[in-house]
């Protein structure tokens, strides 16, 4: 059933500082309104409990993308558009260009934004596998002050965060060593636009010859959280890409992811698919 | 009865014109151009951002009204499916999907002329590939994509600009 609209607010603040606080006065109140493409969906079919809503939209200190010699610094309300079509982010962070192209459609891409990705925490959100590979780092603000924790750890369990309730996503900053490495990105959907992820997987290596000298990979839709493989990049690093050494780490991704049978897929096929994603990344390391 | 906010007041230029409205904070904007604006040209497809129906320009972006709440709309400038023709002077890409018959049922053609218009700004020889990106976020239960695609490209070649294979 459709929601009763006159039941809903939504504040709009015009400065950070007004935003922050009316988190502090009202703790747990407010939650954050980026682009909507996900709370107005949820408002739609009547699910959505929370009633009162904060709007970034107006807060400029959230947006632009700012370079700098150790950094890219993606302001929260960065777009899919503004990320697709970012001349540094094309040359050293392919992935992420990737994941915004293929999320939703352009009117979705043009309202959508990586703050709200990371914080509305779907396990099958596109851009964040990106993220995990190149070892990004969030900004959390709040009246008390600004904290920059990695963003690898910062969901903890389905829709589940790191952050306290008087605090705001500002910015996702990705450190500037991706070039060098071995890039890789494949979502896998039911079509081939507008298809929320059966599986989504993101890896990236540094190669020392034949040799994996380090690696990262993630993977969406596979477990309660988007999943950054620690065991399974512990079981290629270090060694060469071998036939012994792909079927190695298909055995660990397959302990360490948790898929599940939903509206979109099976347990059964994503992890297939997932260990299929794996191997064809690794069989181009070897190439 | 859940409590109820008040209605806020939006001003907005719509297909060039300065609008004011009452609308609750998080009435959805393609609700307040068909109900408060009588703007119905704009069409409510599925509800949730899939379809492409409800597509109008914000700010010159393509973007679903269905998921736009109304208080965004303030100081925005909105351009809808009756923004289109400049009076009885039917815009390149609406001749085009008169002459390839890229319309059955008609409730997506909104959509797919916002979405056809915006894809000709961004790239006015678009590709084959990029015609297709451009409406992806379009559905037609008629199935009549092909005419649709036809009717973008004879769009681009009424400029007499030849379109690249590739880029």
């Amino acid at each position: 059933m459709r929601a009763y609209i006159p039941a809903y607010d939504l504040r709009v603040p015009g400065s950070l500082s007004e935003a922050l606080a009316l988190l502090v006065r009202e703790p747990g109140i407010w939650q954050p309104f980026a682009g909507g493409t996900d709370l107005m969906v949820l408002l739609e079919a009547g699910k959505l409990p929370h009633k009162r809503f904060l709007s970034v939209a107006k807060l400029d200190d959230l947006r632009g993308i700012e370079v700098t010699a150790d950094f890219v610094i993606l302001g929260a309300l960065t777009t899919y558009t503004e990320i697709k079509n970012h001349p540094v982010l094309q040359a050293e962070y392919p992935l992420l260009c990737t994941a915004a192209r293929e999320t939703g459609s352009i009117a979705t891409q043009n309202r959508g934004t990586l703050g709200g990705n990371i914080v509305n925490a779907s396990p099958a959100a596109d851009s964040p596998p990106a993220l995990l590979v190149y070892d990004g780092e969030i900004e959390l603000v709040s009246v008390r002050g600004a904290r920059w924790p990695p963003y690898h750890g910062f969901h903890t369990g389905y829709k589940k965060m790191q952050i306290a309730s008087d605090e705001l996503l500002r910015a996702i900053r990705l450190p500037r060593r991706a070039k060098p490495w071995r890039q890789y990105y494949r979502k896998v959907g039911t079509r081939k636009a507008q298809a929320i992820s059966k599986v989504c997987f993101a890896g990236a290596a540094l190669m020392d010859g034949g040799t994996i000298r380090d690696v990262r990979i993630a993977l969406g839709s596979v477990a309660p959280i988007v999943l950054r493989a620690v065991k399974t990049e512990g079981a290629m690093r270090g060694r060469s890409v071998t036939p012994a050494v792909i079927a190695a780490a298909e055995e660990t991704l397959a302990r360490e992811i948790a898929p599940i049978d939903d509206i979109r897929s099976t347990a059964r096929y994503r992890l297939r698919v997932a260990q299929n994603l794996l191997n064809e990344f690794l069989s181009q390391l070897a190439k | 009865m859940s409590e109820s906010v008040s209605r806020i007041g939006i001003a907005c230029r719509v297909n060039g014109e300065l609008r004011r409205v009452q609308a609750f904070p998080m009435a959805r904007l393609l609700d307040v151009l068909r109900e408060e604006l009588h703007l119905t040209g704009t069409k409510e497809g599925c509800g949730e951002g899939e379809c492409g129906a409800c597509a109008v320009l914000l700010n010159g972006a393509i973007v679903n009204s269905c998921l736009v709440p109304a208080i965004e709309a303030d100081g925005a400038e909105i351009r809808t499916i009756e923004g289109i023709a400049r009076g009885e002077q039917l815009n390149a890409v609406q001749e085009a999907f008169l002459e390839c018959g890229g319309a059955q049922c008609g409730i997506c053609t909104p959509g797919m002329v916002i979405a056809s218009v915006a894809l000709l700004e961004r790239h006015p020889h678009p590709t084959d590939a990029e015609i297709r990106e451009g409406l992806a976020g379009n559905l037609c239960r008629c199935t009549g994509y092909q005419k649709i695609f036809a009717a973008v490209v004879r769009a681009c070649e009424s400029t007499g600009e030849k379109r690249p294979a590739s880029r």
